[in-house]
């Protein structure tokens, strides 16, 4: 591989609150050689090509901690290729992918398929997530120590919650040995039977059965418990109403050490959006109230939630074409995470370096990855974007392999333009 | 110079009854106008006219119905309409079949017009953006109940002349209840004021958010009303853990003589049916001719489905 020379970007690397006019050099092997000021026309051999990236902005590779693939199992949906091909396009170049395949990812054969597809179809890294329990059932623990030996980064039931308070606790236990990450969907599956969408005027309106926050606060309220008592690294995958970031506040401040995600749709939407029944905002946690989506920008924005994810959970024309209560849940949007995340900071919501920390840098510290930093010696995974260019979502030129996303038609600000991964540029907007 | 183009006003019509909170104020009076002069047809002799002679009628099923089923049909039927009725229950969904391949079998037969009743909220939502002809709920799931409503809402104008002004309870299982949000749209809608009765736990959220006030002491709820609507309370809720006891239900929320005091002397009772008497309502009073509507209500079912059918087939 030739050096590569990109200059002229407005460098921004959340971990060593970088934000400057400068340059990057991607040296022989892929990886970051030099960043910042110092690389400027000036000072480079005349001799070398470069990359003029005329005043766009420079970010880390996008880390996205929730993303469904459907390989192996549901091909038709989404495969390797396909969702490498809709993250690329977002500037995307680490997932975290979700074990909830068929087969789920619950052992260590497993890993080895996933890990061998991943390499062999995927131009973007994988990082795989295996089950907390055998085939999600939520009573026997899978092989946390074999597991992450064999390179797997967190472990999560994905769609699911484990809801039996002493598996719960004993997972905690034993997992802080192997110092695995655990990642818990938080909903208590009897408060939440049957339940469609958000409890509250919307779902009386409707005649859908709700879900009411008590059954996300409630499974948090459990685990911050158990964390007490059984120290492990613990991350709340998304929360989605305001009683639950005050609930994760006020045990932040007592001092717990534990992580907690969001998914974008949550920032983005509310529960009006539901509209007429579609069944592409039916979303696992639900959309909820204008409200709880204010306290989740407001949580991002002062720190107490630390990761914003996709949750890309690609779902065919079939699974979605049904009444409200018979669709699958679920929406794609690795594709329009970080444009959508613009939102927040183009309406002054989150400030520039806490909303991009919340895709780079953080995930990559919870997750324990040397990725969403643009610091020497790192591999050179960039993502390259225009903050201001505006277009509007159309599903038929989305790359995803499944069509439902949740803001078709909507107008968005911010561009990606170029993405590379380990030094290649992978992706470039013509 | 700058062209100013003339804006034309857009009327916005609803091509399909699929509920009330859909429908505008001038459409309910149209329904409620065209019903009243079909109830002095369906006491004559001739009950059969034939305008919509030559048209197809289709009733789809989801879920089982006796009154409203057979109601829809005879109301098609004397219009002069083909009228198939299909009871899914038993057939193609179960075949696994989803609800859009239905309707796209269904519309291949050119219908004018389908009556869908549904266990899911949304689904005649769903149906009316895939057929070309016009969609009438007939229930579906929570949300709504379209023609019951109508038809409460004329049984009222019948006795009372008019429903603006009027006190309504509606008591009972609000939460599981189509018919009582379909109730709470039209009656708010024509100018009463709405009570909702029940023990917490079958009161939906935000209930108070869609205009009425809510009470879960009956005797309150009732004072100084003209109108008291029962809901059926299903006998599966006692399962759910909504209610300790039928016993304690109908102590506390059945409708008695006693309770009826606090309404207005000359209030009077309606019920969609099937009652259970013993449970929600006294057996005696859903007898009384001078108060319960019960049967009065069925009769004017027919004539405002046919209202219905005839305004909706038209507009197609």
């Amino acid at each position: 591989m030739k050096e590569k020379y990109l200059i002229n970007a407005r460098i921004i690397d959340p971990k060593n609150d970088l934000d400057e006019m400068g340059g990057l050099i991607i040296d022989s092997k892929g990886l970051i050689k030099a960043v910042g000021k110092k690389v400027a026309n000036g000072n480079l051999p005349s001799a070398v090509d470069k990359i003029d990236l005329k005043k766009q902005v420079l970010i880390p590779g996008i880390v996205d901690m929730r993303v469904f693939v459907g390989e192996p199992g549901y091909e038709y949906k989404e495969n390797f290729r396909t969702l490498s091909d809709a993250a690329l396009s977002g500037g995307v170049t680490s997932v975290v992918s979700m074990p909830n395949t068929s087969p789920v990812i619950d052992n260590v054969s497993m890993v080895d398929f996933l890990k061998r597809r991943g390499r062999d179809k995927s131009r973007i890294n994988i990082f795989p997530a295996a089950t907390l329990t055998k085939n999600t059932e939520g009573k026997q623990m899978t092989e946390f120590g074999l597991l992450k030996r064999k390179g797997i980064v967190a472990f999560t039931d994905g769609v699911k919650t484990v809801q039996n308070p002493q598996v719960m606790a004993r997972i905690m236990n034993y997992a802080s040995q192997s110092e695995s990450l655990i990642m818990q969907h938080v909903e208590d599956n009897i408060l939440s039977e049957g339940g469609l969408i958000n409890e509250g005027e919307i779902s009386t309106r409707l005649g859908l059965k709700g879900i009411p926050f008590l059954a996300e606060k409630i499974i948090v309220e459990r685990d911050l418990s158990f964390l007490e008592e059984y120290f492990c690294r613990y991350h709340i995958s998304q929360i989605s109403s305001e009683k639950t970031v005050s609930v994760i506040k006020k045990a932040k401040n007592e001092g717990k050490i534990f992580t907690t995600g969001v998914s974008i749709n949550n920032l983005s939407l509310n529960e009006n959006d539901i509209g007429d029944f579609k069944t592409f905002l039916k979303l696992s946690p639900p959309l909820r109230t204008e409200n709880d989506r204010r306290s989740l920008v407001e949580a991002v924005n002062e720190g107490t939630i630390d990761v914003i994810v996709s949750d890309h959970k690609p779902e065919d024309v079939e699974s979605k074409r049904l009444t409200f209560s018979q669709a699958t849940t679920g929406a794609t949007g690795v594709e329009t995470l970080l444009p959508l995340a613009l939102e927040l900071f183009h309406n002054k919501s989150v400030k520039l370096m806490k909303l991009l920390a919340s895709i780079t840098s953080n995930p990559a510290k919870i997750l324990g990855i040397n990725k969403g930093s643009l610091e020497k010696g790192n591999e050179a995974d960039l993502c390259v974007f225009d903050i201001n260019k505006p277009w509007v979502v159309n599903k038929d030129k989305l790359k995803s392999k499944s069509k439902n996303t949740p803001i078709e038609g909507r107008k968005l600000q911010g561009q990606v333009l170029k993405t590379f991964v380990k030094g290649e540029m992978s992706f470039e907007r013509v | 110079m700058a062209v100013i183009k003339k804006l034309k006003a857009v009327k916005i019509e609803q091509n399909h009854l699929l509920g009330i909170q859909d429908i505008s104020f001038s459409q309910v009076s149209e329904i409620l106008d065209q019903a009243k002069t079909f109830i002095t047809l369906n006491k004559s002799d001739s009950k059969k006219i034939d305008i919509l002679k030559g048209k197809t009628q289709i009733n789809l099923f989801f879920e089982p119905s006796t009154r409203t089923q057979s109601s829809f049909e005879l109301a098609g039927k004397r219009l002069g309409a083909d009228v198939m009725s299909m009871n899914i229950v038993n057939s193609a969904i179960k075949k696994g079949e989803t609800l859009i391949d239905t309707a796209m079998t269904l519309n291949a037969m050119h219908p004018d017009i389908i009556v869908i009743r549904h266990q899911d909220s949304g689904a005649p939502n769903l149906l009316s953006q895939k057929v070309n002809c016009a969609v009438i709920n007939a229930g579906d799931g929570r949300r709504e109940h379209p023609t019951q409503a109508l038809l409460d809402a004329l049984t009222i104008i019948n006795r009372k002349g008019k429903v603006e002004g009027l006190k309504i309870a509606i008591c009972g299982d609000i939460l599981h209840s189509r018919v009582a949000r379909s109730n709470i749209y039209l009656m708010n809608m024509l100018g009463a004021e709405v009570n909702v009765v029940a023990p917490k736990t079958l009161l939906p959220h935000s209930i108070e958010r869609l205009g009425v006030k809510a009470f879960t002491d009956m005797k309150k709820g009732l004072e100084n009303c003209d109108i008291v609507m029962m809901l059926r309370l299903q006998n599966e809720r006692m399962h759910g853990s909504f209610l300790p006891s039928v016993r304690e239900y109908y102590e506390y929320f059945g409708l008695t003589p006693d309770k009826l005091k606090e309404a207005n002397k000359d209030a009077l009772i309606m019920h969609p049916g099937p009652m259970n008497r013993g449970v929600e309502i006294d057996t005696n009073l859903a007898d009384d001719i001078n108060r319960s509507l019960i049967r009065e209500q069925v009769e004017l079912g027919v004539a405002v489905r046919m209202a219905c059918l005839k305004i909706f087939c038209k507009r197609n």
